[in-house]
């Protein structure tokens, strides 16, 4: 089967005119995006700028308003091939009772695709080892999640993301409070996947240093969209956003 | 009457077999299905089910049917309102069990009282030393059927109890095996109720999981080590309580909770070892 994902004007995700929140009160007005195969869109704003509202309705978990979505050129509650989307919540944290290993973990990720129900193939395994490689945590792939840092934890959670070799990823600020050389890993873990499989990416962070460099455009949202266009559009059009200075991401600086 | 398999003493009779079958297949897949009560932060519920598992028993006895039977559904039907209640977060976790816990409890009583049964003891304690040919198998069979759910859903189960959030956003069914993961929780409390007790079989899904996390650095290796001591602990609590003429439940279930402090003490001479080998 061609790639499904010929969607509307070959989008992986396309959003247009989205109004939603909740109860009356509209969180975000008159949004609408796209991620197309291939590109890095960073999705920044400050706090209650209606980023986390934002990505609810575009995965599908909060009906908007007005406004349509399409993942993969459907609905979001009509969308069943679940595992091209990768999904990275924000501040994954498990406080896992039991023992669990990066690899264990990280074969999660693996399960819609193959079918929950199904044995593990060869295939499988190569996939799931290849997701660990590629965020660099070889090394630690079957030790227990929570005798890692924080900055490692994240990254097998991204890995978990990447073995299913989704078409789609969203990263929902999956850098906060990670040290500087676990950015540079995750980085070029993105980049893997974004060059390796050709797969879209959407990173909703404060924190964009790290990835400024491989950015292909940033949509600034407060409300509604502020601004949409590439690096060098946003560093010549200066800083006056609109946004209180203490949210200004210190990326801005990186990428004058 | 049917003859003893010759083994050495304490084994030498029908009973003493037909107890170690049972105890050491109860022991085994009660901390399986366990494990992933444990990381689902559900360790209480095996108490609850059991309790309203007691209200099954009591409704057994007023119709004079198999408690076994009424006693399943009850369990079934408690678990599965427990993950309902809990999953809809109409009500907190450990609110939903104690309704649940008391109610099953309560209900048991009347129900016993009306029927005019006083001797509960069985159910509640068991007694490995009464088993029926019947019971056992009835015992062997739920523990086959457990084993064979909990392999064959294993992985997903794992990715559901650890990360909920994300299994769901994922689009895996959820709220189908939590409902098949509180099923099974159901089945084997029924079936280690003549065994141990609806009192303390809650126990053996817990401890033996307990000291294997300790010891275990996968969720693998501590589902199957706590298979092991959960096992291992029936076996040795059998044979002491038949030789010391005690309740062999509360020996099997004390044995377990000795494993522990053991399990604990080794974990706590381990961190410099395991630090030196990362």
């Amino acid at each position: 089967m061609a790639e499904a994902a010929v969607e509307i004007g070959g989008s992986l995700l396309w959003a247009r005119g989205i109004t939603a929140g909740y109860g009356r009160e509209h969180v975000i007005e008159r949004v609408s995006l796209d991620v197309r195969p291939g590109e890095f869109v960073a999705l920044v704003g400050p706090n209650g700028s209606g980023k986390s509202t934002l990505l609810r309705v575009l995965l599908g978990a909060l009906r908007p308003d007005a406004g349509s979505v399409a993942l993969f050129g459907a609905e979001p509650d009509r969308f069943h091939a679940r595992w091209r989307l990768g999904y990275v919540p924000q501040r994954p944290s498990l406080e896992s009772e039991v023992p669990a290993t990066v690899r264990e973990i990280v074969a999660s990720g693996r399960l819609r695709q193959r079918g929950w129900w199904r044995r593990e193939t060869v295939e499988d395994r190569t996939a799931i080892q290849h997701a660990i490689e590629s965020v660099d945590l070889g090394d630690v792939a079957d030790q227990p999640l929570n005798e890692l840092s924080v900055g490692q934890q994240q990254r097998a959670f991204i890995a978990r993301a990447f073995a299913s070799e989704p078409k789609l990823l969203v990263l929902d600020e999956p850098i906060a409070g990670v040290d500087r050389a676990s950015q540079r890993r995750f980085r070029d873990s993105l980049l893997h996947l974004q060059r390796e499989h050709g797969a879209g990416v959407l990173l909703v962070s404060h924190e964009l240093s790290a990835v400024a460099d491989v950015i292909d455009r940033i949509i600034v949202l407060k409300r509604s969209i502020l601004f949409d266009g590439t690096p060098a559009e946003l560093a010549a059009s200066g800083v006056s956003l609109g946004i209180h200075a203490d949210d200004l991401p210190l990326w801005l600086e990186g990428l004058r | 009457m049917i003859a003893a398999i010759p083994l050495p003493y304490p084994f030498d009779t029908v009973e003493m077999q037909r107890a170690l079958l049972a105890c050491v297949a109860v022991g085994a897949f009660a901390p399986t299905i366990g494990a992933f009560l444990v990381q689902k932060r559900l360790s209480l519920v095996g108490d609850g089910v059991g309790h309203v598992a007691f209200a099954g028993v009591g409704l057994g006895l007023l119709l004079s049917m198999s408690a076994v039977w009424t006693a399943l559904v009850f369990a079934v039907a408690g678990a599965i309102g427990v993950e309902l209640l809990r999953a809809k977060k109409k009500i907190a976790g450990d609110l939903a069990l104690a309704l649940f816990f008391y109610a099953g409890i309560a209900l048991g009583v009347v129900f016993a009282a009306k029927a005019g049964v006083d001797d509960l003891e069985i159910y509640l304690f068991g007694d490995p030393l009464a088993m029926t040919s019947s019971s056992l198998a009835a015992v062997v069979l739920i523990g086959g059927i457990v084993a064979v759910g909990v392999w064959s859903l294993r992985r997903v189960l794992f990715a559901i109890v650890t990360d909920e959030a994300w299994a769901r956003a994922e689009g895996l069914p959820v709220d189908t095996l939590s409902v098949a993961l509180a099923a099974l929780t159901a089945a084997v409390i029924v079936a280690g109720m003549k065994v141990v007790g609806l009192l303390l079989v809650a126990a053996l899904m817990v401890l033996p999981v307990a000291s294997a996390q300790l010891l275990s650095r996968s969720f693998r290796r501590t589902v199957l080590l706590a298979a092991g001591i959960g096992a291992a602990s029936a076996f040795v609590g059998l044979i002491v309580g038949h030789i010391a003429e005690l309740s062999i439940s509360g020996c099997i279930v004390l044995v377990a909770a000795a494993v522990f402090t053991v399990a604990s003490v080794v974990r706590r001479s381990l961190p410099a070892a395991v630090e030196s080998q990362v």
